[in-house]
């Protein structure tokens, strides 16, 4: 989902950018408000910050014949909503873009918006509705954490789309072109995420029980238990 | 049964990941002899398909730095994944140890 350095056009490159800067701001707000009203919370903070690092550096071979990586921030954006992923997608897509030329600075703010905000929020609603119509709670954590994966790529292309628009077709030809490229890759990426988020959720349900329940991603540990 | 489901998980993870490799098979050269490359980036695709899109579109901005060889750029990558498997590995040890130590306390106390 990196859009390389310097293929946004500038008008692009600075629109996105200020439209990243308040969500990384908001983010950091939130985070240092929770921290320091629940510090005991700042062990899960990491793990967040953790897998978002090692999923965005797996670059995994896809059936297109292509690869990708996954995003990895479904997880932390159920534990401490979706804003607080916003400065630590930042954080990693800073990483990759200035010592790995993966990514770039020019279309930093592009790619948090598509990775650390599309994909975040995504999650949230995905993981809220599906608990609201009674869903297992691993098949909701799945699907949020697949979803939030799929949109950031689907995001990734409508950006690429909007900036490069097909000569004959307009966005939609320009679109589905770049959603080949991203979207297909990423499906079976998606449902590796999906399953990686759960096999992570288990371990902290059966070890930080309590801060889930404060952070009201589980109702009562019998609840999940059973 | 949770760690049943979790290992089925694990091995899932791992069988899509292995899947396309044994599923795409490298094309033939083409015309012009060159070797077809499979599994290249799907950033670097969409990087051609602005190309073929709008062709006059120039890069106006360079990255600061590139990983000097293939190598050095997987050394990163590498340090990326270490760092961020090495914090979930001390977490989940920490953990671990917390919840048996609560328990033989717990234990303890009955006795």
């Amino acid at each position: 989902m990196h859009i390389m350095e310097g293929f946004l056009p500038v008008k692009h490159a600075i629109g996105w950018s200020i439209a990243a800067a308040p969500f990384v701001v908001y983010g950091l707000y939130t985070i240092n408000k929770r921290i320091k009203e629940k510090p005991e919370q700042r062990m899960l903070l990491g793990v967040a910050a953790a897998f978002t690092f090692v999923l965005s550096a797996l670059k995994m071979p896809s059936v297109t014949g292509s690869c990708s990586h996954p995003t990895g921030t479904g997880l932390g954006a159920i534990l401490f909503g979706p804003a607080a992923m916003a400065p630590i997608g930042a954080i990693v897509l800073l990483f990759q873009a200035i010592l790995l030329a993966h990514g770039g600075l020019t279309t930093l703010g592009a790619n948090i918006i598509s990775m650390a905000v599309v994909g975040p929020f995504a999650a949230v609603a995905i993981f809220r509705s599906a608990k609201a119509v009674k869903v297992p709670f691993a098949l909701s954590i799945f699907l949020a954490a697949s979803c939030a994966d799929l949109l950031t790529y689907v995001t990734t292309s409508a950006q690429l789309a909007f900036a490069f628009p097909d000569p004959a077709g307009g966005f939609a030809a320009s679109f589905a072109k770049f959603a080949s490229v991203f979207a297909i890759t990423q499906i079976p990426l998606a449902i590796s995420e999906g399953l990686l988020t759960v096999v992570v959720m288990n371990a902290l349900v059966r070890f930080n029980a309590p801060e889930l329940q404060e952070m009201k991603v589980t109702a009562a540990v019998q609840e999940v238990l059973t | 049964m949770k760690r049943y489901q979790n290992l089925l998980m694990m091995i899932a993870v791992v069988a899509l990941v292995a899947f396309p490799l044994w599923m795409v098979k490298k094309p033939a050269p083409g015309p012009d002899g060159k070797n077809v490359e499979i599994f290249s980036g799907a950033d670097d695709k969409a990087k051609d398909l602005v190309g073929t899109i709008a062709p006059a579109y120039k890069p106006w901005f360079k990255p600061l730095m590139e990983p000097p060889s293939g190598e050095i750029g997987s050394l990163l990558f590498a340090l990326q994944a270490a760092l961020g498997a090495g914090f979930i590995g001390y977490w989940y040890g920490s953990s671990k140890t917390r919840a048996k130590m609560r328990r033989e306390i717990e234990k303890e106390a009955r006795c």
